[in-house]
Formats: structure tokens, sequence, C-alpha cells
């Protein structure tokens, strides 16, 4: 029976989760058993999403509609190298959050568990119903699905500060969504009476010849505003109001899920429906490389006055998720995937480091890196994986985050723009200025006066083993992923075959 | 007269049959005893009607823009006075929105409704006449009988079931009412001195002079904007909720004020096209004006239903917007806006309602962080609220969409307005959401509960019991239409599409009748311009 090739199955993907959400609300009682659905649900949701990789590879493009609502509006889903890309990251690493949320919730003994896991589940299926998302109507409603999710888990304390930081969440991500994307899509569907992703491709773009480019420039800033998840200044400030939320929320979503929706959007939105043609043409591509530059250095340098941890690793994400855009902005095949591999990468590193304040938190209930001097003694695997992220977040080999900024910056080197290397090497050196005095800290640091003395590992309790597993393996994928990128460079570069056309032979030369 | 009907094939007179089965019920009640009767009385008589309207749909001819299960009988000779009836592709999705709101306002009113059961049946079930009389008319004299026929009815729902400021509420409801009435009864005696016909079709194929189709524009616009309600003319709909019973609220919500809509599109734009053309603009105007002043004012209520009052005043305004685009997808976007209003707007009073009879209190602070005590009601309540905001993939998201549409095509100023209009309708529905579910910032109405469990009730509200079924299963049965309609329009998209079509045609060739030179140059030959446009689109198709 040859089941993976039915188009269908894509959609599995997201059902996968969404049913997931539903047995947790029914087991809400039996706190063993709701937390078994969440890992059993994000083990299959990482198997089916698996299962498509092998039709990514051999270059099939699957495509099926659900919904018809006007002609070129559609409920659609489409399997690519990108999509895949995302799709398998976030899955990924829902099952280890998954183990890492059972450590956190009951070590903090917080409440409305049910409600916590609920909403996660609709988080990561709307994540990945945006990854398949065959045009920008399907795209726009799991973008939109996963804003209502994400809602009551950042207002999760209930408390004022809670309630402010979910206002703030939801007036910025509607606000946004409503006034630029909805137009934006409008605008769009008025100038190609169309919503569905070009097909073939990333380099043409579903623009019809020759229309009208006033139109097309603003139709393009509100998709580039319009999806405010990106974290793009000066859109950027929900992002560290919604770190009120539990660490895992931060962890999963607010470092991998929400933002890359977000990212990945607004990349899908530049490669398959402008197109780096137009772009290119148009110069809208190096506008936005130059405007999110600006995020990437501004960002850095807010988090280098942040001593909350928390907030210093929300204005990183915001610093790095501009990466990102950096690279597909630039258009040239070594930017794109090393803006796109950047998704991963970035993943795995910043989710070790959020797994690891909350690790940090539960264990010894600090939240400032003034307090944490000496704490890499009595939380050995935590405090390593955390320095690990730390140096892929800086860029240096052979942690993954290099293989992104290589490539980034031989995307700068093929443009001959030193402005944009230039900003690469000093946000490179931004990023050890607030990384590296944490490591520092932890290892050689003072301790507080009153843990003067306490030399007690605090990594022992089963709860916490819980949290210290599934980071241990985030830092060991994060070097993994460092030595064998062409993996993902691989899945990335399947999307176009002619755009990516040397690099593929770069990999096959390997 | 006969080349504008179809007639009624079916083995029986389904809409005489839709109009009477609710007057006929309406007499029984007077011979019923006790309240459990009667009420089970009530719910029959309107599922029996809904059951019966069904044909309407499923033999419905979708290529034809012509009046479908006709019946003609005379009526008064010496007047060429028949009794027509017959519904095309608009009228046809606002019987069927009738007939199957019904029933849940009977639903609705199970435990609200405390005395006067039997006048209260008696009173629904004569609206229910009224209102599928007024869909169904192709006769004005009909039509306008039927109309006046809903007022007293409907002043009665508030003046008897009302709250405690409802004699203000009704006396206001009426003279308002009353006043686009007069209006209305003027320019149907005016077009019968015309054209010597009270036939609705003959009516909009007769050609009139320019300056008589403005004065009958004028004066039809007047009733319908008082009706729908167009800015300025909107402070009775507040009034009016708010102190009406639930059911009053829903039929006022989800069918009253359709009529507005309806009578622009049977009434101003076929029989005065060239005059509707000339007063675009200002239509617009007031259309965004209505969009963004409701938005605005909803943003600011602390008591629900006006909260969900004005955000009426604002979805009617992208009604009336979509309906003076004089585009495809502008009229169609306004029918689907109207439909989706109807369903949505009714939820959101239901829902007021249920939380009313276990609260007492409308106040939004009253009823705030109901998520753990209500999780059931509470779903719901996001689901349409969502649904009221335009959410992707529920229904009102395709009316917005449409609307949003074709206003960028021609006017891209009012387009923007119209953007901001769905941003605040996203922040008062939001902002009630947050409030009712969780609780607002200032910690009012805080949980000290921090268990896991759901279901218990919290010591500041009476018993805050959570739906029962009776509940649930009616607003079941409108989150089905919420996302039927937002995941898969076409079924009813394809019903009007004729008839839209036939629409723009008559309003394209009335353009002719424009004098030329009267109101200067340019803006005349903006006006021939825009005539010319709608003109090559029906040809297209």
């Amino acid at each position: 029976m040859d089941i993976a090739n039915t188009p269908s199955l894509i959609f599995v993907t997201t059902a996968i989760p969404m049913i997931t959400s539903i047995l947790l609300m029914t087991s809400a009682k039996k706190p063993n058993l709701r937390e078994s659905w969440s890992v059993i649900g994000a083990v299959l949701t990482f198997m089916s999403v698996m299962n498509l990789l092998p039709q990514v590879l051999a270059g099939a493009s699957l495509e099926h509609t659900f919904f018809t609502l006007f002609p070129g509006v559609s409920v659609k889903f489409r399997l690519d190298g990108m999509g895949l890309l995302f799709a398998g990251t976030s899955s990924f690493l829902w099952i280890l959050a998954a183990f890492y949320c059972v450590g956190y919730m009951r070590g903090l003994n917080e409440h409305a568990q049910t409600r916590f896991y609920v909403c996660y589940a609709i988080s990561v299926g709307g994540a990945m119903g945006a990854a398949f998302a065959g045009n920008l109507f399907t795209l726009y409603l799991f973008y939109e699905i996963v804003s209502i999710a994400t809602y009551p888990l950042v207002m999760h304390h209930q408390d004022e500060e809670g309630y402010e930081g979910g206002k703030k969440y939801i007036v910025y991500l509607f606000f946004t969504s409503k006034a630029f994307l909805l137009t934006g899509m409008v605008l769009l569907y008025i100038q190609c009476h169309t919503l569905d992703f070009d097909a073939s491709g990333i380099v043409n773009g579903i623009l019809p010849e020759g229309a009208n480019r006033t139109l097309v420039t603003v139709t393009y800033l509100m998709f580039l505003f319009g999806f405010a998840k990106s974290g793009i200044m000066p859109l950027h400030n929900w992002l560290p109001s919604a770190m009120v939320a539990p660490t895992p929320v931060s962890a999963l979503l607010h470092a991998v899920v929400v933002v890359k929706v977000g990212v990945f959007s607004t990349s899908r939105v530049m490669l398959s429906v402008f197109g780096t043609r137009l772009l290119h043409d148009t110069g809208l591509g190096m506008f936005t490389a130059y405007f999110v530059s600006f995020t990437i250095l501004a960002a850095s340098i807010i988090a280098l006055t942040k001593t909350n941890l928390k907030a210093r690793l929300a204005y990183s994400t915001v610093s790095q998720l501009s990466y990102v855009l950096l690279g597909v902005a630039m258009l040239t095949p070594n930017s794109v995937t090393g803006g796109l591999i950047h998704i991963s990468n970035h993943a795995f590193s910043k989710i070790t480091l959020f797994f690891c304040a909350g690790c940090i938190f539960v264990a010894s209930g600090k939240k400032d890196i003034k307090e944490m001097g000496g704490l890499g003694y009595r939380m050995p695997f935590t405090m390593v994986a955390f320095s690990i992220a730390a140096l892929s977040m800086i860029g240096v080999p052979p942690v993954c985050g290099f293989v992104s900024k290589w490539y980034l910056a031989l995307g700068s080197m093929d443009l001959h723009n030193w402005i944009i290397l230039t900003v690469l090497l000093v946000s490179s050196l931004l990023n050890a200025g607030y990384f590296v005095p944490i490591v520092i800290q932890a290892f050689f640091g003072k301790p507080l006066p009153e843990d003067e003395g306490a030399t007690s590992n605090l990594e022992k309790n089963p709860l916490i083993m819980f949290m210290v597993v599934p980071l241990t393996i985030t830092a060991i994928f994060s070097v993994i992923f460092g030595f064998y990128p062409d993996f993902f460079i691989k899945v990335v570069a399947s999307a176009d075959t002619g755009f990516f056309g040397h690099i593929i032979k770069g990999i096959a030369g390997l | 007269m006969e080349h504008y009907l179809i007639h009624n094939t079916l083995s029986y007179p389904i809409l005489s049959v839709l109009v009477i089965v609710p007057l006929l019920g309406a007499g029984v009640t007077l011979f019923l005893k006790g309240d459990h009767a009667i009420k089970a009385w009530g719910l029959l008589v309107t599922l029996v009607t809904a059951a019966l309207s069904v044909p309407l749909y499923t033999n419905w001819d979708f290529g034809t823009s012509r009046y479908q299960f006709a019946e003609v009988t005379e009526w008064f000779p010496f007047l060429s006075l028949n009794y027509v009836v017959g519904v095309d592709g608009i009228s046809v999705l606002l019987v069927l929105l009738t007939t199957f709101v019904m029933p849940l306002c009977v639903l609705c009113s199970w435990t609200y409704i405390k005395d006067r059961f039997k006048e209260f049946i008696l009173v629904t079930l004569l609206m229910e006449t009224a209102m599928i009389g007024v869909f169904v008319s192709l006769n004005t004299v009909l039509f306008f009988i039927f109309w006046e026929a809903m007022l007293v009815p409907m002043y009665l729902l508030i003046a008897v079931w009302g709250g405690e400021r409802k004699d203000y509420a009704s006396i206001k409801f009426f003279l308002y009412t009353l006043l686009g009435s007069i209006f209305l009864l003027v320019s149907i005696v005016a077009l019968f001195i015309k054209t010597g016909t009270f036939f609705i079709p003959e009516l909009m194929a007769h050609e009139y002079s320019f300056s008589f189709q403005m004065w009958i524009f004028l004066a039809f616009t007047l009733a319908f904007a008082i009706k729908i309600p167009m800015f300025p003319f909107h402070t009775w709909l507040p009034a009016a909720h708010v102190e009406a019973p639930v059911a009053g609220s829903v039929i006022l919500a989800s069918i009253l004020l359709k009529m507005g809509g309806y009578g622009f599109l049977r009434f101003c734009l076929p029989m005065a096209p060239a005059a509707t053309v000339y007063c675009v603009p200002y239509l617009i105007f007031f259309s965004v004006v209505s969009i963004v002043v409701g938005g605005y004012l909803a943003l600011g209520q602390s008591d629900i239903k006006k909260l969900i009052a004005y955000s009426s005043v604002g979805h009617m305004g992208f009604v009336t917007l979509g309906i003076f685009l004089l585009s495809d997808d502008g009229i169609k976007g306004a029918m689907m806006q109207m439909l989706n209003h109807g369903v949505t707007t009714g939820a959101l009073f239901i829902l007021v309602g249920i939380i009313y009879e276990r609260t007492h209190s409308r106040e939004i602070d009253k009823n705030s962080a109901l998520g753990m005590a209500m999780p059931v009601y509470v779903t719901y309540l996001v689901i349409f609220s969502l649904a009221s905001f335009g959410f992707p993939g529920t229904n009102g998201f395709i009316g917005e969409f449409l609307v949003l549409m074709g206003t960028f095509k021609t006017h891209l100023v009012a387009g923007g307005f119209a953007i901001l209009g769905a941003i605040l309708a996203a922040a008062y529905m939001l902002r009630l959401v947050q409030k009712m579910v969780w609780a607002d910032s200032d910690g009012h109405g805080h949980h000290d509960d921090h268990g896991d469990d759901h279901g218990h009730g919290d010591g500041d509200h009476h018993a805050l019991f959570d739906l029962n079924m009776r509940e649930i299963g009616t607003l079941t049965f409108l989150v089905c239409f919420v996302f039927w309609i937002g995941l898969n329009p076409k079924p009813l998209m394809d019903v009007m599409d004729a008839s839209v079509t036939q629409l723009l045609h008559q309003v394209g060739d009335g353009m002719k009748s424009i004098p030329g030179g009267e109101h200067g140059s340019g803006h005349h030959a903006a006006l021939m311009d825009m005539g010319r446009q709608i003109r090559e689109w029906v040809a297209m198709r």
C-alpha cells in the first residue's frame, strides 16, 4: 500500500496535534495520561513529518485542496523542502519540550496545566499547518490560529504582569495582521486573482508581468510588517513582554514555533509570492536586507543592557530572527540557504538556552544573571549545554550557528556588499558580548552571599532530570548539525533546483 | 408579468405556506393552556416552518435570475393589484435565514421569558409571518403591509418583555421605524402614480426621469438607512437591543436589520439606478463613517449587549459599503455579510442571554473570569467572537474579504477606513473575550482557584452552572453555519449569482438616463464612465 503518496497525508501533520489537544482535554483529571498524550502526539507528529521526507528529497511536489472559498482562495496544503525543514524542526523539538514541560510544570506546581498542554498542542498544530500551507490564505489561517492559541499561554499566570503581557501580545499581533496582512492579501488578490503560491520554484513569483510598481511595493511592505511574529523592529516589542509566560512556552513557542512562523511566513511570501527576480529588479530585496540589519544590531545592543536571563534571550531572539530575513533578502543562493537553515539551527540552539533558563529557575529559583555566580558547578550539564548553545549563537565552529553565518557571509560577499558583511561581524561580536559574561559568571563568578558554601548538585532531582535530559539532547544536536550541515541544506535546496543549482552540486561533491 | 416569474411546481404553494403556517400557529396559541404546552407548540410551529422552507434550497434553479416558486392570485382587480409572491437569489437566502433563526429564538427564550408566555409565542410567530412576508412579496402594497406588520409585534417584544428602560427604547424604535415607513409609503404611491402598477419587477423595468429617481431614491434610502441602521440614524438600535429580551435582540439583529439591506437591493438600485450612481460617493462616505463610528463606540462599552449592538452598526456599514460599490464582489460580499451577521450576532445575543439568566447582569465587569467556571460557554463565546471580527476560516471572513476586495479595487481611501473598522472589530471583540474569559488587568474577578479541575463555581457569582443541552444544541447549530459558510461559501454564492448579475445589469442600463450637462461635465463624465464599466462587466459574463 503506497500510502505515502496520498497528498492528504500532509494534512495529517496538522491534524495530529489538533487531535492530541482534544485527547488532552478529555484527560484533564489524569495528569499521567495527559502528559503521555502530549508525548505520543509529539512523536506521531514528528513521524508523520519525516514520512514526507523521501518525497521532498525526490523532488516530488504534493498538493491537496480541501476547501475552496473563492476562485484562487482555498485551504490548500503543499509539500516542499522549506516547509518540511520548519515542520520537522518544530515537531522534533516538541517531543523534547513535551518531556521538559512535565518537569517544569510539576516542578513549579503550576495551575491550569490542562489548558497549558491543550494550547501548546494547538500552537504546534498551527505551525505545522503554516509550514505546509499551499497558499496565502491557508498561511494566514494558521498564522492566526497560532496567535489565538498562544494568547492563553502568555497570560498563563493570570496576574497583573501576565495580563499586561498578554494584552500587548495580542494587540501587536492582531493589529498588524488586520491592518497590514489583510490589506496585503486583498491587494495581492486584486492584482493576481489568486493567493496560491508559485508552484514552479522561488524565482518567478505570482505577480503578473508589468504590474504597477507602486502597488507592488505597497503590497510587499504590507506583508513585511504584517507578519509581526518575525520580531522585526519596530514591531518587536511583543516578544520581550511575552516572556512572562512559563519557560516551556518561551522555549518552544517564542524561540521556535511562533517566531519562526513569522520569519517563515515572511520568507515564504518573499520567495513564493513575489519571487527573487521581482524583489531583485525592484530593489525591495536589498531594502529589506538593510532594514533588518538595523534590527540585528539594535536588538543585540538592547540585549547587552538586560540582566534578566529570559529578557536577554528574548532580545537575542529578535536579533537572530532577522538573520533569516537578511539571508532571504539578499537573494543569492548562498544567502537564502544560510537564512533558511538558520530557522533550524537557531531553533536547536535557542531552545537549549531557554531550556537552561527554565531549568535554572526551577532548580534554584534564579532569574537574574548576577545571581548565577558559580552555578556551573552545581548544574554542570545545564551550564555546559548553555555554553555550547551560546557558542552557536555567536557563530563559533563547529556548532551549527557557524554554518548559517558562514553562508550568510558568503552571500554578502557574492554581492560584494561590505556593509552587510560588517553587520554580520559586528553582530557576532555583540553576541559574544552578551553571552560570554553569562558563561564566565556561571563558572568563575562569585556566588551570592547566601549561596556561599552550597555545593549540592541541583540536577539530581528526578523532576529536574526531565529538563536536563532534553536540553542536553538539543545541545548535542546543535553540535551534530554543525558537523553535518548538508542534510538541512539538501532539504532547503530542493525548493528550486535551478536557483540552488551550484549548492546542490557542492553537496553532491562532498 | 409572466416572463419575470417561474411558477411554483412543488406539491404545495411553498411561499404562501411559509407565510401562513406561523400565522395559523399564532392563532392556535390562543387556545392553548400551560406554559409548557405553549413553548412546545411555538417550537413545533417554527421547526415545521423551517422544514417546509428547505425545498427552497434543494429545488433551487441556479441558472436564472427570475423569481422562483412564484404564485399569482387576483386580489383587487380594479387596481390591477394581485397577490404575487416569489423569491430570487437575494431574497431566498434571507427567507431561509429567517426560518432557521426563528426556532432558535424560541429555544433561547425557554427559561429567559418568565411571564406572559402565551403572548410571547403569539407575538414571535406573528413576527415570523411578517418577516417572511416582506422577503417574498413581489408587490409593493403587499410588501408595505408586511413591513408595517412587523412594527407592532417588535414594539411589543421590547415594551412587554424588555428591561428597565423598555418604554423609552420601544417608543424610540417605534418612532424611528415609523418615520422610515412614511417615506416608504410615499415612494410606493408615487411609483404607482407614475407607472400604474404595484408589481415590483415591472417597476424595476420601467425607466424614470432622473429627477424622479432622485426623489424616490432619497425617500427609499431614508427608510432603509433607518432600518439597517446607517450613521447618523443608528441611535435607536443600541437602545432597542439593550432593552429587548434575548429573542427580541436576536430577531432584531439577525433579521430585522437585513430588511434595510434588502430594501436597498430591491428598490434603490434597480428602480433608481442613475440616482444611486449619483449618490454613491455620499453613501460610501456614510457607510465608512458607520463602520468606524460603530467600531469606535463598541470599544468603549461596558454593557455587553450595547457592545454587540454598536458592532452591528459597524457590520451593517460593511453591508451598505458593499452594496454601493455597485460591483459583483461588493454586492455578494454585502449579502454574505448580512447572512453572516445574522448567524454570528444572533449567536452572540443568545450567549448574552445565557449569561444574563445566570448572573442577572449584562455588565462586562460583573461577568468576568468565567473561564474556569463555564468552560463550554467560553468556548462558544470565543468561536463566535472570532467569527464576528472575521477570523479566517469562519463566516465573518468571507463577507469582509469580498467587501474589502471590492472597495480596494475602486475606492482606496474608503478601503483604508474599512480596514480601520476591521481593526476596531478585532479590538473590541478581543477585549470582550479577555475580560469575560479571564479578567481585566485590574485583577477584577481574579480566580484564587489555582486547581486544575474545571467546572466549579466562583463565590462572586450566583449559580454559575455551565450550559445545558438545550443551549448547547442551539449554539452548535449556529457553529455549524459559522464553519460551513466560512470554508465553503460557494453554494450560497451560487444561489445569488444570477440575481446579482441581473441587478448589476439593471443598474448599468439605468445609467443611460443620466441627463447630460446638468451636473457639471466632470462629475457627469465620471458617472457615465462608471455606468459603462458596469455594463462592460455584465457583458463579459
